[in-house]
Parts: C-alpha cells; sequence; structure tokens
C-alpha cells in the first residue's frame, strides 16, 4: 500500500510544480496588464521619453533589432549552411558546438565586449554599437535553428536535385532552403523576440536618449533600458511609464513568439 | 564560381563564432590586464574591498563578494527550481492528459519567452514586497533574487529534460508497468536513469543561464558591496555589479569591472561547454 501513496504524492507534487508555472505566468502577465492598461495613453504614443512618452524609445529599439536582424540573419543562416550541408570534418563538429556555447554566453558580457571594441574607442555611446551587440545574441540562435531545421529536410530531396544535375549551392538554395523556410521563419522569429527584449547588451552600448533621433553614431533611444532606469525613479510618474512600457514591450515579445508558433502548426 | 563564393561565405560565417569567441576573450584580457597585473589571480577573487583612490587614482578592487554573491544567487535558483523543473517535465511526459500537453508547454515556453527585464520590474515590486510581508528584512536580497531566478531558469530545464524524457522507449516503459510498477517507480527506476545525461546537461545549461543573468535580479539584489549575513541579507553580484557601477567606473576600477566580466565569461565558458561536449552531445542523433 505503502508504494501506492508514495506514487499519488509524486504525481500531486508534479501537478503542482505545473500548476506553479502556469500561475506564476499569468500572475506576471496579470500584474503586468493591471498596472500596463491604468498607465497606457494617448498621450505616450505620441511624445518622447523627455515629455514623458515612449515613441522614440519603441522606434529606437526597433530600429537596432531590426538592424541587428540583417546582420544576424544572413551569416546565421549562411553558417546553419555549412554546418548542415558542406560540413563533413571535426572542426565543423567543434564549430557548431561553440555556437552552442556562445547562445548561453552572459548578455552583459556581450555587453560590455562590444561596450571594450566599439564604444571606448570611438570615445562615446552609439546605436550601432547598440545593434552590434544585439546581433552577437541573436546570431547563434539563427545558426542553431538553421543547422536543427536543414537536419529535418529528407536526403530523398537533395538526392532528387543531383539526378537533376543541379549543382551543390543551386540545390542548398533552391530545394533544400525552401523545403526548410519554415522552420527558419519560425526560428528567427523567435530569435527577433528574444533581442528585442533584451536589456544588458543595450546599456553600455547604445545607452539611451530621451530624445527621438535616427543618427546611430551617437546615444539611441531603448525601451528596455528606459524601464531600468525609470524603475528605479522615486516619482510615481515614471514607475507607470515604465510598467506602461514593460506591458507593450511583453505584449509585442509574446505576440511575435506565439505568431512563430502558429506559422509552424499551419505549414507543418 | 558563384558556387565556390558561396562556399566560402558560409564557411566564413559558420567560422563567426569562433572568432567571436577569441574576440570576447582577447577584448576582455586587454581591457582587464591594469587590475590583472596590480592585483593578480588570487587577490583579486579572495580580496573583499572595493575602493577608488584619491582622485580616482589607484584604488583597491577585489572581487570577492560579487563572486560569493553570484554563486550564492545561482545555487538557491538551483535549488527551488529543480524540482519544480522535474516536476513539470515528468508531468509533460506522463501523467498529462494528451489534451492537457499543448497549452502547459506553450505557457512554460512562453514564461521562457518572457523579457528578463520584466521579471526584474515584476520581482521589484510584486515579489519583494511579499517577502517582506512574510520573511521581514528589506524584501530585496539573496532570496528574492534567487527566486526570481528560479523562476526564469525553470522553463529551460523543464523543456530539455522533457525532451530527454520521451526519448525513454515506450516498450520499457510498459515492460515495467506489466511488471506491476507504480507510474512513480517507472518515472524513478525506467525514465530517469535513460534520460539521466539529458537531464544533468540542462541542469549545468541552467547553471550557466543563472550565473550570468542580469536584469532579473539587478533590481533584487540590493547592490550592496558586502557579504550577506542571512538568505535575505543585500548583496551583489557580478552581473549586478557591472550593470550598475560599469558606466560611472574609470581607470583602475573599469579595469577591475572587465576583469570581473572575464571571470563571469570563462566561468560560463567552462560551465556550458561541459554540459554541451559531454552531456548533451548528439543530442540530434538520438
Amino acid at each position: 500500500m505503502n508504494r501506492l501513496i508514495v506514487n499519488k504524492i509524486i504525481i500531486a507534487l508534479s501537478v503542482f510544480s505545473a500548476l506553479f508555472g502556469i500561475g506564476v505566468l499569468f500572475w506576471i502577465l496579470g500584474t503586468l496588464t493591471i498596472k500596463g492598461i491604468v498607465s497606457i495613453n494617448w498621450h505616450i504614443f505620441t511624445h518622447d521619453l523627455v515629455e514623458k512618452g515612449i515613441r522614440n524609445l519603441i522606434i529606437g529599439q526597433f530600429i537596432m533589432g531590426i538592424l541587428a536582424s540583417f546582420i544576424a540573419i544572413p551569416v546565421g543562416v549562411a553558417a546553419g549552411i555549412y554546418l548542415r550541408e558542406y560540413n563533413t570534418n571535426k572542426f565543423g563538429e567543434i564549430l557548431r558546438n561553440l555556437s552552442d556555447v556562445m547562445m548561453s554566453a552572459p548578455s552583459i558580457v556581450v555587453g560590455i565586449f562590444v561596450y571594450g571594441l566599439l564604444v571606448d574607442p570611438i570615445g562615446h555611446y552609439n546605436g550601432f554599437a547598440g545593434a552590434i551587440a544585439l546581433a552577437i545574441m541573436m546570431l547563434p540562435i539563427v545558426i542553431s535553428t538553421t543547422d536543427s531545421m536543414l537536419s529535418l529536410v529528407p536526403k530523398e530531396l537533395r538526392e532528387a536535385g543531383i539526378a537533376l544535375g543541379g549543382s551543390k549551392h543551386k540545390i542548398i538554395l533552391q530545394i533544400v532552403l525552401r523545403a526548410a523556410k519554415v522552420g527558419i521563419t519560425t526560428g528567427i522569429l523567435l530569435a527577433f523576440a528574444r533581442i528585442i527584449g533584451e536589456t544588458a547588451p543595450l546599456l553600455f552600448t547604445s545607452a539611451n536618449n530621451q530624445y527621438l533621433t535616427f543618427d546611430l553614431t551617437h546615444q539611441f533611444p531603448s525601451l528596455t533600458v528606459s524601464i531600468y532606469n525609470l524603475a528605479n525613479y522615486p516619482d510615481e510618474a515614471s514607475i507607470n511609464l515604465a510598467w506602461a512600457a514593460s506591458f507593450i514591450l511583453t505584449i509585442v515579445v509574446l505576440i511575435i513568439n506565439l505568431l512563430g508558433r502558429y506559422i509552424t502548426r499551419n505549414k507543418g | 564560381m558563384s558556387g565556390k563564393l558561396f562556399k566560402n561565405f558560409s564557411f566564413f560565417s559558420a567560422t563567426i563564432s569562433l572568432i567571436l569567441l577569441i574576440a570576447i576573450f582577447t577584448t576582455l584580457y586587454y581591457y582587464a590586464s591594469d587590475a590583472i597585473n596590480t592585483f593578480g589571480f588570487w587577490d583579486f577573487i579572495t580580496g573583499t574591498q572595493w575602493e577608488a583612490g584619491e582622485d580616482d587614482e589607484g584604488g583597491i578592487f577585489g572581487g570577492a563578494i560579487p563572486i560569493v554573491g553570484s554563486l550564492l544567487t545561482t545555487a538557491i535558483a538551483m535549488i527551488i527550481a529543480l524540482p519544480l523543473a522535474l516536476g513539470i517535465a515528468i508531468f509533460l511526459t506522463e501523467i498529462a492528459h494528451e489534451k492537457l500537453i499543448k497549452p502547459v508547454s506553450i505557457a512554460i515556453e512562453l514564461l521562457a519567452a518572457i523579457p528578463s527585464i520584466i521579471y526584474g520590474m515584476w520581482g521589484l515590486f510584486y515579489l519583494a514586497p511579499l517577502v517582506q510581508k512574510y520573511f521581514g528584512g528589506a524584501g530585496i536580497g539573496l532570496f528574492s533574487a534567487g527566486v526570481v531566478l528560479a523562476i526564469m531558469i525553470i522553463p529551460f530545464i523543464a523543456s530539455i529534460t522533457k525532451d530527454a524524457m520521451n526519448t525513454t522507449p515506450n516498450v520499457l516503459k510498459e515492460s515495467a508497468y506489466a511488471m506491476g510498477a507504480t507510474k512513480f517507480e517507472v518515472i524513478k527506476d525506467v525514465v530517469i536513469p535513460y534520460a539521466k545525461t539529458g537531464i544533468i546537461g540542462s541542469i549545468i545549461l541552467a547553471l550557466g543561464r543563472a550565473l550570468g543573468e542580469t536584469m532579473a535580479v539587478a533590481f533584487l539584489l540590493g547592490s550592496v558591496m558586502k557579504f550577506p549575513k542571512n538568505l535575505f541579507d543585500t548583496t551583489t553580484s557580478i552581473p549586478v555589479i557591472l550593470a550598475n557601477t560599469f558606466s560611472e567606473a574609470e581607470d583602475l576600477e573599469l579595469s577591475a569591472l572587465f576583469y570581473l566580466a572575464l571571470i563571469l565569461f570563462a566561468l560560463s565558458f567552462i560551465i556550458i561547454s561541459l554540459a554541451k561536449f559531454y552531456f548533451l552531445r548528439n543530442k540530434e542523433e538520438r
């Protein structure tokens, strides 16, 4: 009888764990929604941080995220292609593992590295350094998704391409990559959702800017860095603005995530 | 011709991780060299003083407090996260009804998708007051930071562990059930031993993540340069001291901060490599 009781206890604990996970998710989302909705108004979308709005922050964060994607996606997809389609030796295996290791590199260290590389030599914070730091965070995710999505493409497709007399890079670009397109797109969306919410890589690279600017050679507005600064202020208005910004950031990140999953489900 | 070009481009792209890794180590070492030459290794990691000199000239900088703080927050987070993450993985692989698996998995994955700054905000304004109410103290401190960190790494451990557990062949489980084993016995004696390396790998990977996590704990640890006296006391950690003092530091202090960043990077590099090369290798081939 004893072991049946132990069994029940373990099952109960396991169900409790799952409930705890879901509970925390709804707790966080719930508080964000309550705090966020009361702080959101038309004013914050039409004014910049200097006038207690977040317009410039959203635009700045988005620009850096997009720029990072423009760097990380072509390089990352190409790297993934190399690792899966060309790589035949031990060196490629090492590169694959190193890319996985880079995926878990502490984000604050990436920020400090880019500070040493692109901020200190130039002499001031700049938006370009912020985009590079985000690209470094994004790259390993894109590499690993491309790599694993290509591994799901059946060998027969490649063989059919060879039988048609296609050259290797034509087969890769026109057959294999197309077959893996949906999975790679999802991976890229998830990677974008990840970097758009990053704070630590931006603290000492783009830093922050109170005004709307498109000049990437100087301090650049960032939504996440602003949340960090605003939450440290003692006044209610700043903290409410931080909540509004947090709410919007989370909604965007979660929507991109769900969108990614939706695409895969419909095609897969 | 363009085939060759394409191959070369993709080869160069693939080496970017290696190039970045070397560049990060070199850059951090370059900026840290002042502090390395001044304090050496043992004196730095055992030094408990962090004081700038007169007019920012010189000063004494030791990393013992943030290093200990990092290890403590990570340890607390692991102790909290491990049983809960294992519970979730067991729930998803062995217990949940088929209709429940999908929504619960998505919920756990969304938990992983929430940006860490949001965890920091939530921890500061909701968790810390709760901790203060029930345990006293300032609310912020080791325990609050550990809890938020735990919530952040639970999805990582749960999702890798779940995948590892799912690889257990049904035949093995069914044989055990046929012998009259209970669900718990099947999990304990069949599933967990079978998925052992994957589980250990996920734990080590989460350890590396927790060690380097910054924004979730930056609000919550207190950012005070002292050893904590108890579980609810404030202290600092490597990421927190970096986030909060880096932008105002100069000269030797800046160099000492780079030294801390180098130590953090080396630590997480070793931990994650161990997980990847030793425990999670060939995960695709399995």
